[in-house]
């Protein structure tokens, strides 16, 4: 296919940038440079490994051999651009439409800041961005092909889209066909590419310039970063990454990144709101995807014990630390309250109904008459219409649009000034009764692990849970999966007191996410300063995408997945049992489509094969914690590790 | 499991014919080998754990088995929630009370301060 040679020319390129303004004016690479060390001054410095080369290149006139560049590709550009934003990996499933900046970031950018991480699965790519993004808090890149690739992306997208997590997601194309070669280029080929996942992406742009791609990118980047924090797309045209740069006068520009201020709530709202709280007798506050940063935590816990009002965290996020006499686990005082103040919550409606997966679909209100209900969150600021992660309606008394976290300390201050005297001691009564509570409620808990089949081969999700916490309550640890699957025993066993400890869940429930955003959190935990990563994986959604294990011992990544195996779909059979018992046919069947045995999956075997330690399979309860302890050993030494451990259902 | 449905639960069993001379006794003998079998059979565990310890997704029911042999009966012909009906058609009452007899059989709970693991977990 001909490619134009519509080199700049250097000298020229380099002068228009000079007299432009260093700030501003940004020649590929050297502005893009300054750009970052100012937005972020504790960020390094990163060297750009060819700028001694092109600046030695430069020094003289250089007739371009036939068959190359003229001048540098527009998608060293797109590496600076990205450096600019401090994006640190690019994950990727390497394809041809994105060739000319997979070449650019390897060599060109030094493959360090962005690096570029080999995926096997372009879904694994997007969901290790989304892991990445709730350890990290800024977003990393994913790096589809065009068509193919962005489909097999798009289920991820739309769970870090339910999970308000902000990825950079970007797709080659090659938008022109008379310049498309014939064929699979041409299949893979799209006239827009992001309406494959516009109904769940925040935008999405098509730059047709470098200029255009420099400043929809920092936009992109912009939106990403507004709460709600979602993905955004960046369409990477072919002959842009691939053609030397364009001629012209105008110097290329990266503006500069300002990200907005998170919007906190209107001060004569949240006053309302702190009035009801503090006259209620007995508020409950319910945190779903409230912490985006461990100020989050801290801001939650001064708003609770100024009311000393119960929190029911709804685990999106890592709200507050577990071991608080004010955390609860679990909707209970829901039905006692008075006031609730929902922060954040994706489904109000859920949290004060019920609704019975039963035949008659029974739906019942979980709380009193006359419950007075307050809303904060960026869920009303933003909606769209054709998906449905908005959740059934719930009309409120107080709805403040508005970032939660950065609402918490205005409301926090309303609700002191507005407590009356005459309401302290009980407000006081309130907390010192809560921390009598938790003793009680702590010796209830254990005593129920205890019961959870303790003994029992298979292993039960209460004593894996204990298992594991003995072997790693002394380290810097960190969990990156979610826990319902059993039962939340880890919330209800462990400590979990920073903000980097949990990271909540897929969002969209969609399967597949847990493997790739347990490495993607791991690699954000390996740049932090290397904490125990521990991956707890169920074994379904392990073999969705299983080369993202690869991906974690390639690029040398350690962590300690601990499969959770029930050996089956465990909430299908369920789901098929219940359409048989309404029916009133044979539910032995449900086994059928929804079990994964005969065979079993050797996941220890597995993970070798993809290069990990593996362990197990576990059976005996008694054997677990020496495994733990030699797996942890094992990933001290730098190696990912597996071991698999066939559990309960629950 | 609801307090309406205990309550419930003799004239429940009252209207289920040839169920009702097992309701009339207090618990009925069955075989808890055979009960395991059927536990597992019909998915009793998916719910509920291989040991009726429950989790997220179904009460605990064994240890100790939380409702009288008339009201277990009344309740899992009857109940009309999350957890759906075992008709008589799909679980035959003498099946039933193999179950019931299983998880009557279930070993006793240790005493969570005799298990070290947990005792660590108590001071947390």
């Amino acid at each position: 296919m001909a490619r134009k040679n519509t080199g700049v020319d250097r000298r020229k390129f380099l002068a228009g940038a000079a007299i432009t303004g260093a700030t501003t004016a940004i020649p590929a690479g050297i502005g893009a440079r300054a750009q970052t060390a100012a937005q972020q001054p504790t960020a390094a410095f990163v060297r750009r490994p060819s700028t001694a080369a092109a600046e030695a290149e430069m020094a003289g006139n250089v007739t371009p051999s036939p068959g190359t560049l003229s001048g540098p590709p527009g998608s060293d550009f797109m590496v600076d651009v990205l450096k600019s934003l401090d994006i640190d990996f690019v994950f990727s499933n390497p394809a041809s439409s994105c060739r000319g900046i997979h070449e650019s970031i390897v060599n060109y950018g030094g493959n360090k800041k962005p690096e570029f991480v080999t995926c096997m699965h372009e879904e694994s790519a997007v969901a290790m961005t989304h892991g990445y993004y709730k350890v990290a808090g800024k977003p990393a890149a994913a790096l589809c092909h065009g068509t193919v690739g962005l489909q097999h992306a798009a289920m991820a997208v739309y769970n870090a889209w339910c999970d308000r997590a902000a990825s950079f997601v970007m797709v080659g194309n090659r938008a022109d066909a008379a310049t498309r070669e014939p064929g699979v280029p041409t299949i893979h080929a799209v006239q827009d590419p992001g309406s494959l996942i516009r109904d769940f992406t925040k935008w999405d742009d098509n730059p047709q310039s470098l200029q255009h791609f420099a400043e929809s990118a920092v936009r992109a980047y912009k939106i990403a970063m507004t709460p709600p924090h979602e993905p955004v797309l960046m369409v990477l045209e072919e002959k842009l990454q691939e053609n030397a740069m364009e001629k012209g006068d105008k110097p290329l520009v990266i503006p500069k990144l300002n990200l907005v201020s998170p919007p906190a709530g209107d001060p004569n709202a949240v006053r309302e709101a702190a009035q009801l709280l503090a006259m209620a007798d007995n508020p409950v506050i319910v945190a779903d995807r409230v912490a985006r940063t461990p100020a989050g935590i801290k801001h939650l816990v001064e708003l609770a014990e100024t009311l000393n009002a119960p929190v029911i965290d709804q685990l999106g996020r890592m709200n507050m630390p577990n071991n608080h006499h004010l955390y609860q686990l679990g909707g209970a005082l829901i039905a006692q309250a008075d006031v609730i103040v929902g922060l954040e919550l994706t489904d109000f409606w859920g949290t004060v109904n019920k609704m019975d997966d039963s035949y008659a679909g029974e739906q019942r209100l979980r709380i009193k008459p006359g419950t007075k209900l307050i809303s904060i969150g960026v869920g009303d600021l933003y909606i769209r219409a054709n998906y449905q992660d908005f959740e059934r309606y719930q009309p409120v008394d107080i709805a403040i649009g508005a970032d939660a976290e950065a609402t918490l300390p205005m409301l926090t201050e309303y609700v002191r000034q507005a407590i009356p005297a005459d309401r302290r001691a009980m407000i006081a009564a309130r907390g010192e009764k809560a921390k009598k509570g938790q003793a009680a409620a702590r010796d209830r808990n254990l005593a129920a692990a205890a019961a959870n089949a303790w003994d029992a081969s298979p292993i039960s999700s209460a004593r894996y849970s204990a298992e594991i916490w003995n072997q790693i309550k002394n380290e810097n640890w960190a969990l990156v999966s979610r826990d319902s699957s059993l039962s939340n025993w880890p919330h209800r066993l462990w400590n979990f007191d920073q903000h980097h400890q949990f990271i909540g869940g897929p969002g969209g429930a969609g399967i597949g996410y847990g493997l790739p955003a347990a490495v993607g959190a791991s690699f954000a935990h390996k740049a932090a300063g290397g904490r125990l990563c521990v991956n707890i994986q169920n074994d379904g959604d392990s073999m969705y995408a299983p080369g993202a294990l690869w991906t974690a011992a390639h690029h040398k990544v350690p962590m300690l997945t601990l499969m959770w195996n029930n050996r089956a779909y465990h909430q299908e059979i369920m789901h098929l049992q219940r359409m048989a018992n309404w029916r009133q046919r044979d539910v032995s069947t449900a086994h059928v489509g929804t079990t994964i045995w005969d065979p079993y999956v050797n996941y220890a075997k597995l993970a070798e094969a993809l290069g990990h330690v593996g362990i197990g399979p576990i059976t005996d309860p008694k054997e677990l914690g020496p495994a733990v302890k030699r797996g942890i050993e094992a990933v001290k030494m730098g190696e990912p590790v597996l071991i698999d451990v066939v559990c309960q259902p629950r | 499991m609801r307090i309406s449905i205990v309550a419930s639960s003799v004239f429940v069993a009252a209207m289920l014919g040839s169920s009702a001379a097992f309701a009339a006794a207090a618990a009925p003998q069955g075989d808890a080998a055979k009960g395991k079998a059927n536990f597992e059979r019909v998915g009793c565990w998916q719910c509920h754990g291989h040991q009726g310890q429950g989790g997220n997704a179904g009460a605990r029911i064994a240890d100790p088995v939380p409702l009288a042999w008339p009201a277990f009966l009344a309740w899992v012909r009857t109940t009309s929630g999350d957890m759906p009906p075992y008709t008589e058609k799909v679980l035959a009452t003498s099946d039933l009370v193999d179950i019931y007899a299983y998880l009557q059989s279930v070993p006793k709970t240790p005493d969570y301060k005799t298990i070290p693991l947990l005792q660590q977990s108590a001071t947390r």
